[in-house]
This record gives structure tokens, sequence and C-alpha cells, in this order.
């Protein structure tokens, strides 16, 4: 039934410009003429909380939240976050992670320990998987806030939009400052190989 | 015509309101409500601002209708409970300029203290309230929503939710209304004054308008019959009615735009057409005991929770138990290790954390408020005891002191934010002043309402609209109010904060402490600035784990291999220099970054 439905999740940490990633996802979905719907928590999340973005995209959408099980694709932002959700993923879905970790309040204070080897156990769950340095990419392009736009440009691949409607939903949604090297950052991931 | 957009139920709503020509909106912020009227400042024609509280809000909104304007008011469930009072009456005199009053819900309290149930406030306060599906359903529902308001002479609820309101679709955005009647006054004393014998004269009018609305609502297109199978029929609106699709496609719906007053003789048509009736909605059994109270058979909470949110998932999984619905698969992955959760935490640079660190030390009693600050309640800080409703915390203590002992009295400090004290807390000083109430009051005033995203508020010298506004002097306010002994505090400044706690903790006196610094979040001129970024001396740092006590997510203590002790280090990055840590370590180990 969902089948003509993608469903896409993206996770992090709130501060990881997760909401603009995927934002600027679904405005290239209805660029390609699909209706998209997106829906998110956003509250007690600003405050460094971990953050759940969905998006979906098909001919068309009910549900603004995807099913459990029924996640296609994971866009991780930081390694804990992505192996806490991955239950929302259907078998065999892809998962694009950032090789990046940010340390939880209990690991902060040495009373907890952040878990070894994330990405390999996430890799042995879902082969598809594919580890970016998002941090480094967006360093290479000029800003690591970019860092966000160069883990797109890796999702980016995955996905059956063009190279300009990726382009008029940057133009649309970065701010103009920030606009040409979330541009290079956005190609950087974009060509990346895998 | 203009081009179709991604908007967020929040952002479609102002669209609504600018289409439907709406000249005044009044708001207070709640999660997840607060994006509207923040979105309503795109459209210069409204004039838009922040109220002190939900209240004032309603009654600002109440006032522009009256002169002939079409107003909005805006704000989360439990602001209803607090703009209540005039809802109520409001459905008694009917309006001038059609009013709306969107409340954002907030099923499985993703950020509210309760997950009350706003349709109730509907059918309580006998005024209709449609309930939009998707952001094309927020914009439609807004310009219906004036429409209605004008032509039944009601004030008209429109329900959202967290999923609504933060939720994004693709909408057409469709063209203002134009032609509406200029605002002026109008006497009217009869209609508007609610006086018992007028009053007694409205009432009457209510319970005819409420029988008229459900007869529109039979034939109305914002209810609308979907035949499918006839074999399950369901009836549902809202975000529900999206999960109910996708969980059961086969099954036949009755979406329901107008959730109150129902529209009985289209849900008798269409439970005839049907062999199992359904209601399937989330929190309270609302349409399903109206359904029941007209005797049709009908299962709803039988089935599905009375808790938390609902979706296509929970749905499927309730309709398999009873074997109308296939099982849903095995999750392909049960997560095996236990992962350390991340709870929000106050930001690095929070003024509100060294006051809970010293008040944790001073093992104080602290009736907690709703703000960031409530994250004080967590560890390593532990130091907030109770925490009800916005403005309860100074009452509260107020009330707690009254039974204790003396030497428990001193414990009691209540803890409340600069914007929650304008809301509601003032009251409640009032309150502890007058009845000579031996509790410590702490303001946190960091400037701004940051808990919803930091809005303006009447101490904060801005308004919604950034224009310069007077702000209200808090100090001064407060001796007015009747406290004799109000202090200013730094609270980065640790040994003084101590000191001005203990001090009014021991004086039999209700008494009111400041603090100064500006939420870390909000820049620009007279605001937070940025001190110089610390570092740790690894020579001097003795593992002593002083400086985790305070919770800041900037600093990491990393266990050292040989020496088993491990040492602190702080990410520069994410210090904003505030010098709490520094405070704490004994051995000079924390300086400025070389
Ligand atoms: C009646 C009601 N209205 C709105 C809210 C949403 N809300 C929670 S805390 C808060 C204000 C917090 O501001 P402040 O007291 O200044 O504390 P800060 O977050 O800045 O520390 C608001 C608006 C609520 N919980 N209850």
């Amino acid at each position: 039934m969902s089948s003509a439905i993608t469903n896409i999740l993206l996770v992090g940490v709130g501060g990881q410009g997760i909401l603009l990633a995927s934002e600027i996802l679904s405005e290239a979905f209805m660029l390609a003429g699909y209706d998209v719907k997106k829906s998110e928590i956003h509250g007690m999340s600003q405050r460094g909380g971990s953050v759940v973005s969905h998006v979906r995209f098909g001919t068309q959408v009910f549900s603004p939240v995807v099913p459990e099980g029924e996640g296609d694709i994971m866009f991780g932002f930081e390694l804990l976050e992505t192996s806490r959700y991955l239950s929302l993923l259907r078998p065999g879905a892809t998962v694009v992670v950032n090789d990046f970790k940010i340390l939880p309040p209990a690991v902060l204070l040495g009373q907890a320990v952040y878990p070894e080897g994330l990405a390999d156990s996430i890799r042995t769950a879902f082969p598809d998987t594919l580890l970016v340095d998002g941090q480094r990419l967006a360093i290479e392009a000029g800003d690591l806030r970019a860092a966000n736009t160069a883990l797109l440009g890796a999702v980016s691949k995955r996905l059956a939009i063009t190279d300009d409607i990726w382009r008029q939903a940057l133009e649309k949604m970065v701010p103009r400052k920030a606009l040409e090297i979330n541009l290079m950052a956005f190609q950087m991931g974009r060509d990346l190989k895998g | 015509m203009t081009n179709k957009e991604i908007l967020s139920g929040n952002e479609a709503f102002a669209r609504g309101a600018h289409e439907a020509g709406v000249r005044v909106a009044s708001a207070y912020p709640g999660t997840p409500s607060t994006e509207i009227l923040e979105n309503i400042v795109r459209y210069p024609e409204i004039d838009a601002s922040w109220a002190p509280n939900e209240k004032v809000a309603l009654e600002v909104a109440i006032g522009a209708s009256f002169g002939g304007g079409r107003a909005l008011a805006c704000m989360k469930h439990v602001g209803v409970n607090v703009a209540a009072d005039p809802l109520f009456t409001l459905s008694y005199t009917g309006v001038g300029g059609g009013l709306a009053l969107i409340v954002a819900d907030d099923p499985e309290m993703h950020s509210s203290q309760d997950e009350q149930d706003s349709r109730n406030y509907a059918r309580f306060a006998k005024v209709p309230m449609l309930e939009p599906a998707d952001s094309q359903e927020c914009l439609d529902f807004t310009r219906l929503a004036f429409e209605l308001s004008e032509q039944f002479d009601t004030p008209v609820m429109l329900r959202s939710c967290t999923r609504i309101s933060h939720g994004k679709s693709i909408v057409q955005p469709g063209e203002p209304v134009s032609g509406l009647p200029e605002p002026k006054l109008v006497k009217n004393p009869a209609k508007l004054v609610m006086l018992p014998g007028n009053a007694r004269v409205r009432h009457p009018l209510v319970e005819e308008r409420t029988v008229k609305l459900s007869q529109y609502g039979d034939t109305a297109a914002i209810n609308s019959m979907e035949l499918r199978s006839t074999e399950i029929g369901i009836i549902c609106a809202g975000v529900t009615w999206q999960y109910v699709r996708e969980a059961l496609p086969e099954a036949s719906t009755l979406k329901l735009g107008m959730v109150w007053p129902l529209p009985e003789k289209l849900i008798r048509d269409f439970a005839a057409k049907i062999k199992r009736l359904f209601v399937v909605e989330e929190l309270d059994p609302f349409i399903e005991e109206q359904v029941k109270a007209m005797g049709i058979a009908v299962t709803g909470k039988e089935i599905i929770s009375r808790c938390g949110e609902l979706s296509p998932g929970r749905i499927r999984e309730a309709f398999s138990k009873i074997g109308l619905a296939e099982a849903i698969h095995e999750l392909p992955l049960q997560q095996t290790m236990s992962l350390p959760p991340r709870p929000p935490n106050m930001c690095p640079g929070c003024p509100h954390r060294g006051v809970f660190y010293e008040l944790n030390r001073l093992k104080a009693y602290v009736t907690g408020d709703i703000g960031c600050y409530t994250l004080g309640f967590m560890p390593p800080l532990n130091a907030m005891d109770t925490c009800v409703c916005m403005g309860a915390s100074i009452s509260n203590a107020s009330g707690i002191v009254r039974v204790l002992p003396p030497e428990e009295q001193r414990k009691v400090v209540a803890v409340i934010g600069d914007s929650t004290f304008l809301h509601t807390g003032i009251n409640s000083l009032m309150e502890m002043a007058w009845n000579k109430s031996p509790a410590t009051v702490i303001i946190l005033d960091n400037r701004i309402t940051a808990m919803t995203g930091r809005q303006e508020n009447p101490a904060s010298g801005f308004t919604l609209n950034s224009d310069v506004a007077p702000e209200v002097n808090i100090p001064e306010l407060c001796r007015t109010l009747g406290i004799r002994y109000v202090q200013v505090l730094d609270p980065y400044d640790l040994e003084a904060t101590h000191a001005a706690l203990q001090e009014e903790m021991n004086r039999p006196e209700p008494s009111v402490l400041i603090t100064n610094r500006p939420c870390c979040l909000i820049k620009g001129a007279d605001r937070f600035e940025k001190g110089a970024v610390l570092e740790v001396d690894q020579g001097n740092c003795t593992g002593c784990k002083a400086c985790l006590r305070i919770g800041c997510p900037a600093i990491e203590w990393k266990p050292d291999s040989e020496n088993k002790k491990g040492k602190a280090f702080i990410d520069a990055n994410l210090c904003t220099g505030c010098t709490v840590c520094q405070q704490l370590c004994k051995f000079n180990a924390i300086g400025r970054k070389k």
C-alpha cells in the first residue's frame, strides 16, 4: 500500500541543521512534482535533545509520520542517534550516516560510555550503509556549519532528483550569504563514491 | 494565482488569517502553536502582537471583534485553561467581526505538562470547532472559520495538534477576501453587557445556534463521507483521518471537519451504510460518546488508547487484534544494546545553571515553574521539587510554608522565569506579599521567553515586530506589590548567589531575588555577550570532577587509562566563557584559552 511512497528519516541532535536539511529535501520533492509531507518534533529538541524528522513523498501521501518499520532511507547526522532509531527502518533500507559523535550528558559526566563500533553494527543490520565524514567535507567547503548540506549531497545520490532541482531547492532554502559554501558542500557530498 | 508552497500547519494558519482579512491577532507563545503569530508578522496589514498571557490575548481579540474587525487568538491547549473565562462568556455575546481561536493540542506531550483534549472546551463553551487534517485545510478552515463566525454570530475554535502545526504539506494559497465592512463603534449593550438579565436572553440563542450548526454540518463540504468497503466504516477527524487512510485503505470513512457540534443526520446516514462502525480518535472518546448517545452501536476506546498519539502503526495494530487488519510484520531490528539517552539540557553558558547548583547545595525545597529552567530538575543539578503550571511556583511556595514548621519554611524557594512571572506569577507574588508568606522567590530574568524559541515579553524591551517597547521594571514591580526585600544578582557569580540565597532563605519574610544575565541564545546590542573561552590545564587538573557537577554540555570527562582518575576537557566550540566551572575548580586548572 505504501510501496508508492518513499519514507525518509533524518535523525541527530538538536542544533545539527536537521530541520534545514529536511526542508531542502521536501522542497526538492515538491519541485519534482511529488506529493510531500514532513513532520518533526521541535520544542524540547532545541536544547541538545535527540531529533527525528520524517519526510515522505510519492503520488499521494496521507500520514505525515513514517509508520514504524517502513523507513526506506535513514539520514543520520550522528552515530548514536542513528542507532537509536534503526527500528523505524524496513529490512534492507539504506543508511547514510555521518561519522560523528556528540556525547550525551551521562557520557560527558563519565557515568556511561559512548558505545563502540556503532558504524559496524549499523552496517551489519543494514548492508547498504554509507559512512560519510560530513564534518571534514564541510571544513573543506569552507564552513563547519555546512556539514548538513554535505550529508544531504551524499543522500541525494540515492534519490531520483535532478541536479537542477537540487540546486533550485538549495537556492530557495539556504540563506543568501551561506549559499555558495552550501552548494559546494552539497556537491562534495554528491560526488562521494559508494 | 500564487504558486504552490510547502507550508507547516502554523504557516498555513497564518496565511489563512491573511486571506481572511484578519485585522488583529494576539497570542501567548506555547508549543506547538507559537509559529502561527511568528508567521503572521509577514503580513503587515495585520496588527499582530504577543500578550502577557492567553486570557489577555483572547480579550484583545474579543475587543477587536467587538470593534467590527476580524480577530484571531492563538494558544496551546493549556492556554485555553487560562483563557477559559472570557471564552465562555464570548460564546454568549457572540461577535462583531469574525473571531477565531486556534488551539494546538499536544497528544503524546512532546512539550507539555498534560495532554488535555480541547474538543471538550468546544462543547463546554458551546462554540463550534473545526479540525484540519493537513496544511491546506489549516488555510481553508481558517477562512471558513471567519465566515461561520459571522454567519452564526459565534466565536469559532480551530483545533490543531503537534503533527498538524509542525507538519508540512503542499498548499495552494488563494486570494485574500475583499469588501469586508470597515470597523467602527456600534453600541449594543443588550448583546455585549453580560449581566444576568442580558445573559438570560442570550443563552437560549446559544442553544439554538448549536442546533443550527449541527444541521449545517449535515451538508457542509468539510464533513465528507467516503464510501469504500462497507464492511468497516470509521468516523475520524484531523490528522487521525490521515493515519486511518494509510492503515486501513479499504475502510469507508466519515471525515469530520467540524468536530463540534456533530452532524447527527450525516452520522446516522453513514452508520446505516456500514456493517461495523468505529470511531478512531486521539485522546478522549469525544465523538464516540456522542455517537453512542445517539443510540448507534459503535466501537472506539475498546480498541484505541486514550493516551498518547495515534499513528498508522498503532491503528493497524488495534484492528489486527480484532482480526480486521493484517498483523504488522516483525520489526527488522530489535535494539539489543542499551544506548545512553539524550535528554534536553540547558545550553552551555545558560544563566540558570549556577542558580540550581547553589539551590542544590543549600538543600532548598524548590517549587518550580515552566520554562527552560524546569530542566534544573535533571541530574546532576536535581534542584526542583514541584512544577504544576505557569505561575504556580510562587503560590505553591506561599501555600506550602503555611503548613510547615519554621525550620522547614526556610528551605522553600520558588523559581520562576521572567515570562512566566509576567504571565501569571504577578498575581501569585501579590498574594505572597499580601499574606506575608515567609518564602523566597527567584525570578530568573533572562530577558526572553526562551523555552518556546525566544519570544519577546513585556520586560524584554521589544514587541513581536521587534519594535522598541517600554520594559516592565521587575524589581520595582516586586517592591510595588509589597515585597520589602528585593535584590538583583549576577547568576554567574556563584559565591554572591549562594550568599544572597542563604540570606533570603533565612529571612522570615517574603523576599525576591532577580538574576540579571540574558539568555545566551539572544544576540544583539545590550543582550548576550560571549566571554573568553576557557580551557582545562591538564597539568593542574586533578580529576576531582567538581566541574562536572553543573552538567555543562561543554565539559567532557575523559577517563585516563594509566591513572584511573581521568581529566576534564572543555569544548572550545561550545564554551561561552560564563566562568561558572572555573569558580568550582579548587586547583586553578580552568583558565582562559591560550
Ligand atoms: C498556560 C501555558 N501557556 C504557555 C505555555 C508554554 N510555555 C512553557 S514555558 C513558557 C515560558 C518560558 O519563559 P520564561 O518563564 O521566561 O523562562 P525561560 O524559558 O526563558 O527560562 C511558555 C510560554 C505553558 N506551558 N502553559
